[in-house]
C-alpha cells in the first residue's frame, strides 16, 4: 500500500480525543522537566522518549476502526485491535529514529548553533523512520503475516 | 512555576501536533512513526538550553538514546501482544508500561549510572 494522506481522519477524531493528547503531552513534558531538576540531567533524559501519549493514539485506532465497521454492520473488534498493533509496529519502528535524533543532538549540540543541529536531527528521526518503514514493507518478517493493511 | 506552566503548553502543542500528522497518514504502520516522534523532545530541548545550557541539554540526550530504546521494546511487544492475542489495546498499552519504565531504569543502571 502506498502512504496515502487522509484529511477526513482529522473529523473522525473529537475534541475531548485532541484534549487528552494536548494535556498528555503537556503533562509528560512538564513532569520530565520536575525529575531532571529533582534528579539530574542523566536520569531526566531517559523520560524524553516516555510513551505518554501512545496509549491514547493506539485506543483512538482501535476506536475509529470499530465505528468504520459498526457503520457497515460488522464486528471489527479484532480487526480495531490489529490495526491498532499496526500502528505499535510503526512506533517501534520510530523509535530507531528517535534514538538517531537523539544520538545525533547529544553529540553535536555542545559544539553546533542549537537551530541547525535540531533541525538536522528532526530530519534524521523522519528519514530512519522511512527508510526502515519502506524496508520492512518489502522484506515479509513474522509480524506482517498476521495483518494486512 | 512560570517554566513549568510553558514547558506544560509547549509540550502539549508540539506532541498534539506530532499526533494530529500522525492521524492523517495510511496506512497505519505508517502513520505508527509519528506516534515515536521526538516531540517530547523537541519541546523541552529549547527552554532547558536557554536555562540550563546545551551540555546539560546534550546529558540528556544522550539518556533519551536509552528511553527510546525501552520505547523501542515496550512499542514492538504491544504490537505482538495486539496481532497475536487481539486483546484490548488501552489495557495492553497501559500494563506493558512497566516494560518501559524496566528497560529503561535498567539500562540507566547498566550503562549511565
Amino acid at each position: 500500500m502506498l502512504i496515502r494522506v487522509k484529511p477526513s481522519a482529522l473529523k473522525e477524531t473529537r475534541w475531548y480525543q485532541y484534549a487528552i493528547r494536548f494535556l498528555l503531552g503537556g503533562a509528560i513534558t512538564a513532569i520530565a522537566g520536575i525529575i531532571a531538576k529533582e534528579a539530574g540531567p542523566v536520569f531526566g533524559g531517559l523520560f524524553l522518549a516516555f510513551p505518554a501519549i501512545f496509549p491514547a493514539g493506539a485506543t483512538l485506532i482501535e476506536s475509529h476502526i470499530k465505528e468504520e465497521k459498526k457503520k457497515k454492520g460488522l464486528d471489527g473488534t479484532r480487526r480495531a485491535r490489529q490495526a491498532a498493533g499496526v500502528d505499535a509496529i510503526g512506533a517501534a519502528i520510530g523509535t530507531i529514529g528517535l534514538m538517531v535524533f537523539a544520538f545525533w543532538a547529544w553529540r553535536f549540540l555542545p559544539h553546533e548553533a542549537t537551530a541547525p543541529v535540531l533541525l538536522a536531527a528532526t530530519v534524521m528521526w523522519f528519514a530512519t523512520s522511512i527508510i526502515i518503514w519502506y524496508v520492512r514493507r518489502h522484506i515479509r518478517i513474522p509480524w506482517s503475516e498476521t495483518y494486512h493493511e | 512555576m512560570e517554566e513549568l506552566i510553558l514547558r506544560f503548553l509547549i509540550g502539549g502543542v508540539i506532541v498534539s501536533a506530532f499526533a494530529v500528522i500522525g492521524d492523517l497518514f495510511e496506512p497505519k504502520s505508517f502513520a505508527g512513526i509519528f506516534g515515536a516522534a521526538p516531540s517530547v523532545a523537541l519541546a523541552t530541548l529549547a527552554l532547558t538550553i536557554t536555562s540550563k545550557g546545551k551540555d546539560y541539554a546534550a546529558t540528556e540526550m544522550r539518556s533519551t538514546i536509552i528511553g527510546a530504546f525501552a520505547f523501542l521494546v515496550y512499542a514492538y511487544i504491544v504490537g505482538r501482544v495486539l496481532l497475536k492475542h487481539g486483546l484490548p489495546t488501552l489495557p495492553v498499552c497501559t500494563v506493558l508500561i512497566v516494560l518501559w519504565i524496566a528497560v529503561a531504569i535498567g539500562g540507566w543502571a547498566i550503562l549511565l549510572r
